[in-house]
């Protein structure tokens, strides 16, 4: 993926970031650090953003937040780079389409509807992400599964207990559930979900279950290190996900 | 000097209001005839009982299902508590304790002379009362000595769950400049039947709600506000199912806001309907006496819908609030009714529906304390994008006459603030409202212009479906899904098996006393 931008050279194999020129390693940083006001204060952010690995730094803005905290913004540059090539993502590939075509889609391939439940477990208590997603209404003029003539929807709201999750998706013989999470700077969703999957395994619903997490801060890796099929981030419309389960469980059928 | 108005439609405007008035009274009939657990147990608070058993269990949950248990709770916990105080010649705390400890059947006790046992627990409901008159009377009388602040209130949100952390970073925030602190709570809380004891150290995404944690708070603010010489609010929940007791709880620990909504948990709590309307009735009854102001949840309709499409609902939503809060007794000033800047950044003009929709909020309750809340639906992980949308959302609330602002913060969707974050929120609200204090005084909305057609467009809507909610009933309306899309059972969610059909014999002596003092009639 070399490239010119502009007639300056740019190596993946020793790739930084940008700023103004090529190769300038620049980097905007903000922080707090819990330390009063005043010239040592400064000097500590110095030294702090120096141990970060920046060489040359500037501190554009120190404030004083009172109660013996500073506030910094700092621009610094780095001699540090990385080599692109050697970088590996794990990603999801799939046709997004639209939702006449994953009705369509799902008729030919499957030739019923398709069984999702969905829900915010245990102590969440958010469904935004989930209502944007599953609604009718869907998010940002993408209609939810709900307005899909192939998917029946199990809404179970937020706060549902794991138990209850595991007893709707064997009740329905749910075909994916749809699990949203917030992540918590105590972890606790990653408890959470380790619970709920836990729970399918030992109950048996595990198997042929299409798992789904979806919340800003999930991420694909995220999701299949704690053993679900795949994480949906911020941004995700409905499409995406209907898409997503249409093709999966097609290919699985085609399988079996 | 006038503020920025519209014209709307006065026949829509008192018929909205008469509907509503409407709406809420025939769920009086209802109210009235009921009590909940939560009712019976801040009963037992006002009387003085508080702490826990020995296994944790908070002792007026321990008496009031000690009541349940003998099938005796439709008498009211204050007939049973002060039967056994004057029979035993102990206070109520002693007796609660002893049942506590399993040592006591309040059902067993030989039944003392009525006028007795009333004379004492009216005694103690005149003292309970006192108590929160007089926290009322300190809170006034400081808004005098210190300088209360100018208007929009800045408002920020503090939720480390250890509340000796949160009173450090409230410090911080006050310094900074914010004259409202909110003690976020622990999440799911409000599904939690008690109310936790004691100080807390540790919560998720929040801090418990408890009456120890409002009192460290509250000293904190004061000695702050001493050395500032302005008032600094403290705000936190009565919402969910135990909203008389903690509105039980701010009363005596000088709060100066709850978040109170009389639908918001049925909605979006899955509470049940029946519990949460006697349950905000009594706790509104409290926070009238208390002079505290509610701020109402309607910002949750436009998180869950389109905040175009849905603004109606926001509308209804604030007069079906304001109605139940007039029958408690409560003063215009005191309600917070709620609202949001939840508009999608991407649609053009969506700054002039934004402006409607405040003004009308402003119009229709020209004496609330308008509560404003801000984005958070369309804010993502770009926190300069999102620095700017809280800036429009300022300037909004400056230019249309707000007053309380809920300070956005530009890493809103990503995690709970840090220190940081709110210090930016601080600054840019500093920024806009000092910069445009007047703006809303200088300049007129156009006659007949996008801003007033588009405000009674969402008037006229508002009113249909407060037509239709009076029509059916507001219970059935919930059922039916009017309401945020969401439709609630009258007998489902949590909580129905507390509420209690009262008795004939039924004793509330903390309830008359409270609708005395606040000069309500109560027909029957």
């Amino acid at each position: 993926m070399s490239e010119f931008k502009g007639n300056v050279f740019i190596d993946p194999k020793q790739l930084t970031s940008y700023g103004d020129a090529a190769n300038d390693g620049a980097v905007q940083l903000s922080f707090t650090l819990p330390i009063p006001y005043g010239a040592l204060a400064k000097e500590a952010a110095k030294v702090f953003v120096r141990n970060l690995g920046f060489d040359t730094l500037d501190i554009v803005s120190m404030e004083d937040m009172q109660e013996g905290y500073t506030f910094f913004v700092v621009y610094a540059h780095t001699q540090k780079t990385i080599d692109v090539s050697k970088i590996k993502v794990m990603d999801v590939s799939f046709r997004v389409m639209s939702r006449e075509e994953t009705d369509d889609f799902i008729q030919k391939k499957i030739g019923r509807p398709l069984v999702v439940v969905g829900a915010t477990i245990e102590s969440d208590a958010h469904t935004v992400g989930l209502d944007a997603i599953l609604n009718m209404k869907g998010y940002h003029g993408d209609y939810g599964l709900e307005r899909y003539k192939m998917f029946t929807v199990h809404n179970m709201g937020s706060q549902v207990l794991c138990e209850e999750v595991v007893r709707k998706v064997k009740e329905t013989k749910a075909d994916a559930l749809l699990i949203s999470q917030i992540v918590t700077q105590k972890n606790l969703h990653i408890q959470n979900l380790t619970k709920l999957m836990d729970l399918l395994e030992i109950e048996g619903v595990r198997k042929g279950l299409l798992t789904i997490v979806g919340g800003p801060r999930i991420s694909y890796e995220l999701a299949v290190e704690l053993g679900y099929d795949v994480g949906f981030g911020s941004g995700t419309v409905p499409s995406q996900v209907a898409s997503y389960i249409a093709t999966t469980l097609s290919e699985r059928a085609e399988l079996t | 000097m006038a503020r920025l108005s519209i014209t709307l439609s006065r026949d829509d405007v008192s018929e909205a209001k008469k509907t509503a008035k409407a709406i809420v009274d025939d769920v009086f009939h209802f109210i009235t005839k009921h009590t909940t657990d939560t009712i019976e147990r801040t009963v037992l608070r006002y009387f003085g009982v508080d702490g826990v058993d020995a296994g944790e269990a908070p002792l007026p949950n321990v008496v009031v299902d000690h009541l349940k248990k003998k099938g005796v709770l439709d008498t009211g916990s204050a007939y049973w508590i002060s039967n056994a105080c004057v029979a035993t010649g102990k206070d109520p705390q002693t007796v609660a304790e002893a049942v506590g400890a399993n040592a006591l059947d309040l059902t067993a006790i030989p039944s003392q002379p009525l006028e007795t046992v009333y004379r004492f627990a009216q005694e103690k409901a005149v003292e309970a009362l006192d108590r929160v008159e007089s926290v009322r009377k300190t809170r006034d009388e400081l808004l005098v000595q210190l300088r209360d602040n100018p208007k929009p209130y800045k408002y920020v949100i503090v939720a480390t769950g250890n509340i000796y952390e949160d009173v450090s970073q409230a410090k911080a925030a006050s310094e900074q400049g914010a004259d409202v602190i909110a003690v976020i709570r622990s999440t799911a809380q409000s599904l939690l039947d008690y109310v936790p004891y004691g100080p807390t150290t540790e919560g998720f995404g929040g801090t418990y709600a408890t009456q120890e944690n409002f009192r460290i708070m509250r000293q904190a603010l004061d000695e702050i506000a001493a050395e500032q010489k302005r008032y600094i609010r403290l705000t936190n929940y009565a919402s969910g199912l135990c909203m008389p007791e903690i509105a039980m709880m701010a009363s005596w620990e000088g709060l100066d806001f709850l978040l109170n909504d009389s639908m918001y948990g049925i909605l979006f709590r899955d509470i049940n309907m029946k519990r949460t309307f006697v349950d905000q009735y009594f706790s509104r009854l409290i926070v009238a006496l208390s002079g505290i102001t509610i701020n109402t949840g309607e910002d949750n309709y436009l998180t869950t819908s389109d905040a175009i499409e849905k603004a109606y609902a926001v509308t209804a939503s604030q007069l079906i609030n304001e109605a139940f809060a007039k029958k408690a007794g409560m003063k215009e000033a005191y309600m917070g009714l709620g609202h949001a800047f939840e508009i999608d950044p991407a649609i053009e003009n969506g700054f002039l529906y934004e402006l409607a929709h405040a003004l009308l909020a402003r119009e229709l309750f020209p004496n609330a304390t308008l509560k404003y809340m801000p984005p958070t639906k369309f804010m993502t992980g770009n926190v300069f994008k999102g620095y700017a949308m809280n800036t429009l959302f300022n300037l909004a609330s400056v230019f249309t006459g707000q007053d309380i602002q809920l300070l956005g913060m530009l890493t809103e969707a990503i995690h709970t603030p840090y220190l940081q974050d709110r210090y930016l929120a601080i600054l840019n609200a500093n920024y806009i409202f000092n910069n445009a204090r007047l703006l809303g005084y200088e300049l007129e909305v156009k006659k007949g212009g996008f801003i007033e057609r588009r405000a009674q467009e969402v008037l006229s809507q508002a009113l249909t479906l407060l037509k239709h909610t009076q029509k059916v009933g507001l219970m059935n309306a919930i059922q039916e899904a009017q309401f945020a899309d969401i439709s609630r059972s009258q007998d489902g969610g949590k909580g129905l098996s507390g509420v209690h059909r009262k008795s004939e014999g039924y004793y509330n002596p903390v309830l008359s006393e409270l609708e005395r003092r606040l000069g309500i009639e109560v027909a029957l």
